[in-house]
């Protein structure tokens, strides 16, 4: 690739914060480094991965909502988790957090294991067992 | 009063974490080796498709070593012994790297993409192997040279504990790391020759059919074949995972191709070797391919039509990669093995 040909497709992915770095080549053939805002592509790609991770969410959403699953399954949703990584995060075992993801033993969990989800989630307890929170806006 | 520790640190931007941290921590010993150069000493570049290990359910393309292992490599061919330390104890993790600072020493360390909030959203996957340096304190605040970035950042310690502490594939548990004894004498033209050799030995000679050039044509195989066995919806998946892995921040474009074709240019002049500048050129072409074939497949995955002509062609492309890279790695191999 030579230098002035170096794609500048800017989908606002990188969001102003900085321009990527690439390395190409100069008119005498040798390396140098230019940066770039994005390129098509790779913006196509990593969106449609976010389509993935977005439908998963809204699909949790839904469940959660119907009353088939708790609210922490949205949450893991959003968090990009499942039951294995949350468990790592609240130190209890992938069939558990399995378990927690159904309303019928949910809403058994003591304070100090919501507390728990709720520092994996990075959020505060109370808004995290608010399911009016997750009514779309 | 506001607590300042602040380390005077040469941050320098790279297309890879990983080249880039070991390049600005020497840069801070006085020593200067730029990102293609830590590339090739490394022996960085490689190729593998893992069809039984998934992340996120889909296979894993890699078109680099595994993390760790460029700067391992590399210290090991320049001279640089690396003292690396994890934790189970997340207080002492940060105790520690704050007793780092204070003796005024930058610290590398492992971290999640996840957790890091100065990155932008799109990007904030769960990666956990992403390398980062950090340089100083100030208040609640840690001050980071990620060498993603054009300039440096600062972070929040309850953030930086999170993506140290990240859970799931491959956990940082805290690691961190620095260079406790740096290369007294060391032998540029050694060291280059023999990243040369490692790298077009694992990219053209290895006996496994998922490495090297080999994966490259396992890869076009089996892509073939994604869309009567996966359907439209997973088979654009795997699709744009393939490319995602090639052109997303951290590859330098061409699944770090272009990097590697920079370190043979820069051989080439160290060491007055025109071939190696001819091999660049070639590599650099095989690159461009790379890019064609990125080009194409998001185009595939716009249209979320799998259909079996677009896919063939598209593994046509990847297997004339392979061929043109073997050819270029054998020869650096045949080059690197007899020289005198």
């Amino acid at each position: 690739m030579k230098d002035e040909q170096v794609p500048q497709d800017d989908a606002n992915l990188l969001q102003g914060k900085f321009k990527k770095l690439y390395y190409a080549t100069d008119s005498k053939d040798h390396y140098t480094q230019v940066r770039s805002v994005g390129w098509e592509p790779e913006n196509i790609v990593l969106m449609q991965a976010w389509e993935e991770i977005n439908k998963k969410i809204e699909a949790a959403r839904t469940r959660v909502l119907e009353g088939k699953a708790s609210i922490l399954l949205y949450h893991m949703e959003r968090n990009q988790m499942d039951t294995s990584i949350l468990a790592g995060y609240v130190g209890m075992p992938a069939w558990m957090v399995g378990l927690h993801m159904r309303p019928l033993f949910f809403n058994m969990l003591g304070l100090k294991t919501l507390d728990r989800y709720a520092y994996a989630f990075k959020m505060k307890t109370e808004d995290m067992i608010d399911i009016n929170k997750i009514k779309s806006a | 009063m506001r607590y300042i520790m602040k380390i005077d640190f040469p941050h320098r931007q790279s297309a890879h974490c990983e080249n880039g941290v070991v390049s600005n921590l020497l840069r801070f010993q006085g020593y200067d080796f730029d990102e293609p150069m830590v590339f090739g000493i490394g022996s960085g570049i490689f190729f593998t498709y893992l069809p039984f290990i998934k992340m996120g359910g889909i296979p894993v393309t890699s078109y680099r070593i595994m993390p760790g292992a460029i700067f391992k490599r590399f210290s090991k061919r320049i001279g640089i012994k690396v003292e690396s330390r994890t934790f189970s104890d997340q207080t002492k993790a940060m105790r520690e790297l704050d007793i780092m600072l204070d003796r005024g020493i930058p610290v590398g360390m492992l971290t999640s993409v996840f957790y890091l909030t100065y990155l932008p959203d799109a990007y904030r996957f769960h990666f956990n192997a992403h390398n980062i340096v950090v340089y100083g304190r100030e208040g609640n605040d840690y001050l980071v040279s990620d060498p993603v970035l054009d300039t440096v950042t600062t972070i929040a310690s309850e953030d930086l504990v999170r993506a140290r502490f990240a859970k799931g594939v491959a956990e940082p548990k805290g690691k961190m790391y620095y260079p406790v004894k740096l290369p007294g004498e060391y032998n540029i033209e050694e060291a280059i020759w023999r990243g040369i050799r490692r790298a077009s030995n694992d990219m053209s000679r290895l006996p496994a059919p998922i490495f090297g050039t080999n994966g490259i044509r396992y890869l076009a195989g089996r892509m073939r074949r994604w869309p009567e066995r996966l359907g439209d919806k997973k088979a654009i998946q795997y699709l744009g995972n393939v490319v995602r892995m090639q052109e997303e921040i951290g590859t330098g474009g061409a699944g770090f191709r272009f990097i590697y074709a920079a370190f043979l240019d820069k051989a080439s002049q160290l060491l007055n070797n025109p071939e190696l500048h001819e091999l660049s050129l070639q590599l650099t072409e095989a690159g461009d391919r790379w890019r064609h074939f990125a080009y194409y497949a998001g185009r595939v995955c716009k249209s979320r039509k799998s259909d079996l002509l677009s896919f063939g062609e598209l593994a046509e492309i990847i297997t004339d990669c392979a061929d043109r890279e073997d050819r270029i790695f054998g020869r650096l191999y045949e080059l690197s093995k007899n020289r005198k």
